[in-house]
């Protein structure tokens, strides 16, 4: 009774309308959410992470992920939504079709690769298919070899499981890449011993779109008898991939870098002559033993149905890509000096441009390129100060490995979106470089290697 | 009823917690508008006798910061500071904090500007303490520039006085 007197007359001193504004009390979270969106959407905009831009970003960073297709999505929804069954489901029509749908999507993978449907294993990602290969290959003929090569330019999944091997005391050789990005085939035929057990290079690197000799090394491996895996989650479908041509035993692919799904890959596993590994999950069997685990039907139609659509649009991507490329470069070429591009030039994936920008640092660029969502290989981007060790491999030096920025074009980059692209970088690099002092010194005409850093 | 009324306190408390998270977000906000708009970037004439400069950092590390100082010669106050930074936004807002605080300071004061203060204004999250760092290196650079400058012109004036007290 007390309470309610005490309520009313703290809601009466409230609710009074004395020149305050008109409380609204939402009846639900919801409701409360709607009344409070037209106040935020006056103010034109997006404020995230204090960084206010007018719209979304141009996505330039294709190597990171890419955006689905519509035409996957499309086959994949009937898969949510009304061919919901498991695919290991035996006994009814649900668990029939989906397992139909999987099988098919297979081919349309092998497909691709000039392989057949037995050889594909899905899996999560091609991070997954790595592990597998590396450390289930190795621990299966364990008895036997105990060496593996691998280039030091190996995406961190496959650099990090060699050194998990290494742990366990395997030896592994990391070949170093020359300075345009590409294996020495005499290093890597000087290094094959006896006991090596396989060896790794990736096809197309994920950070300055090199592509590799595949067909050189899986003839170095097919003579001396050693199994060639690849990572080709950034080469699928954009290059043409034969298996057989290439002598590939075993490979990763990913679905989310050719307009698929995110979370789920492949792997490809020659079965002539039979490759065999320890399987890295273990359970119900499924996927011929090596991976167990509900195959995720729906992910699984999106990959197949991107890999077939990349089949088809593959010549005409990857000419609109480089004109895009060359539209891109020849940009910023044309207005900027001290642009140089890492990484071999004519043995490259169009859609990976990596520039670095002399007297300017890769952070301060992409703070102000906030508008273009693109990637760097510089340190203060990463946790600790170092640069990125792909760069460091070619050799690029200390202070060229801090500026370099990624560019990524893909299926659906427009020419709009280059030249804004291109204009923004321009701008955002020439008000840095007024701001350097490395720029000074080197328009004064001071040899910068020359002089002695304080260290602090 | 009484639910009311306590949702109406918790709703203030939650006002003031969420005034905090603004607060928090707002710490980017300052380095993005030192990198926005810098201040006082720029360079003075090096062979200038007024002028100190201080080089630090190296571009090995990823950062290299330059910066100047006008000195008054009679008060010893530094009337103009200006800079120049190779680095990522952190370290760009921090030299262009120092150049805004050492502005109209006696030199002794500017050395006792410590690089946490730095940190904390631009509220530098841990792995940028080092941005901070250089900043307070440059001022001190700069002023040892300009002091080491002063000491070699008067270098010939000074000498004799102290000769004199040694003979008194």
């Amino acid at each position: 009774m007390a309470s309610k007197l005490l309520a009313n007359a703290v809601r009466r001193k409230l609710c009074k309308p004395t020149g305050a504004p008109f409380r609204r009390h939402p009846f639900s979270t919801a409701a409360a959410v709607a009344a409070a969106e037209p106040l935020e959407e006056e103010s034109s905009g997006i404020s995230m992470k204090g960084v206010k831009i007018s719209g979304r970003p141009l996505y330039l960073d294709m190597q990171a992920t890419s955006p689905v297709d519509p035409r996957v999505l499309d086959a994949m929804l009937p898969y949510y939504l009304s061919r919901y069954g498991n695919p290991h489901s035996r006994t009814h029509l649900y668990g029939w079709e989906s397992e139909r749908a999987v099988e098919s999507a297979r081919a349309q993978i092998s497909a691709l690769i000039n392989a057949s449907p037995k050889e594909i294993i899905f899996t999560s990602g091609a991070t997954e298919s790595n592990n597998i290969s590396i450390k289930g290959v190795m621990h299966f003929y364990r008895d036997k070899k105990r060496h593996v090569i691998t280039t030091q330019t190996e995406h961190k999944c496959v650099l990090d499981s060699c050194r998990h091997l290494q742990q366990e005391g395997f030896d592994i050789t990391y070949l170093p890449v020359k300075q345009d990005g590409l294996v020495d085939l005499e290093t890597l035929r000087a290094s094959i011993r006896p006991d090596t057990g396989l060896v790794s290079v990736m096809m197309v690197n994920n950070e300055i779109g090199v592509i590799q000799p595949m067909e050189e090394i899986g003839k170095i491996c097919k003579e001396f008898n050693v199994p060639f895996h690849t990572d080709a989650a950034q080469a699928l479908g954009k290059i043409p991939i034969d298996v057989d041509k290439m002598n590939i035993s075993l490979m990763s692919l990913s679905g989310h870098k050719i307009y698929g799904p995110k979370g789920i890959g492949a792997l490809y596993m020659r079965r002539r002559p039979r490759i065999r590994v320890e399987p890295q999950m273990n359970g119900g069997g499924q996927e011929r033993g090596i991976r167990s685990g509900t195959v995720p039907t729906p992910l699984v139609v999106g990959f197949g149905a991107a890999c077939e659509l990349a089949m088809k649009e593959m010549e005409y991507d990857e000419k609109r890509i480089r004109e895009l490329q060359e539209r891109l470069l020849n940009g910023i070429r044309g207005k900027l000096e001290g642009v140089v591009v890492n990484g071999s030039e004519e043995s490259r994936y169009a859609g990976n441009l990596n520039i670095s920008f002399a007297f300017v640092e890769g952070e301060s660029l992409l703070m102000g390129l906030k508008e273009v969502a693109v990637s760097s290989g510089s340190a203060c981007t990463s946790a600790s100060l170092e640069p990125s060790y792909v760069l460091r491999a070619l050799g690029v030096e200390e202070d060229m490995a801090h500026t370099s920025i990624r560019y990524g074009i893909g299926r659906f980059t427009t020419e709009e979106e280059i030249d804004r692209a291109v204009e923004l970088t321009v701008k955002q690099v020439e008000k840095l470089r007024e701001m350097s002092p490395l720029y000074e010194m080197y328009k004064d005409g001071i040899d910068i290697k020359s002089i002695q850093w304080a260290q602090h | 009823m009484l639910r009311h009324l306590t949702t109406t306190i918790l709703g203030q408390r939650l006002r003031s917690a969420v005034g905090g998270d603004v607060l928090r977000r707002m710490y980017h906000e300052r380095v993005v508008d030192h990198y926005n708009n810098p201040r006082n970037v720029g360079s003075f004439d090096k062979n200038d006798p007024n002028v100190g400069t201080g080089l630090v950092g190296a571009p090995a590390c990823g950062d290299v910061m330059k910066l100047q100082i006008r000195v008054d010669e009679e008060s010893g106050k530094i009337v103009d500071a200006c800079f120049k930074t190779f680095g990522c936004g952190s370290a760009i807002a921090s030299s262009s904090v120092a150049t805004e605080w050492v502005k109209g300071k006696p030199m002794e004061e500017v050395l006792s500007i410590k690089n946490t203060e730095i940190a904390k204004h631009l509220s530098l999250p841990p792995v940028k303490l080092h941005c901070s760092m250089l900043a307070e290196d440059a001022i001190k650079a700069a002023v040892k520039d300009y002091e080491a400058k002063r000491s070699k012109s008067n270098g010939s004036q000074d000498a004799e006085p102290l000769g004199k007290a040694a003979d008194a």
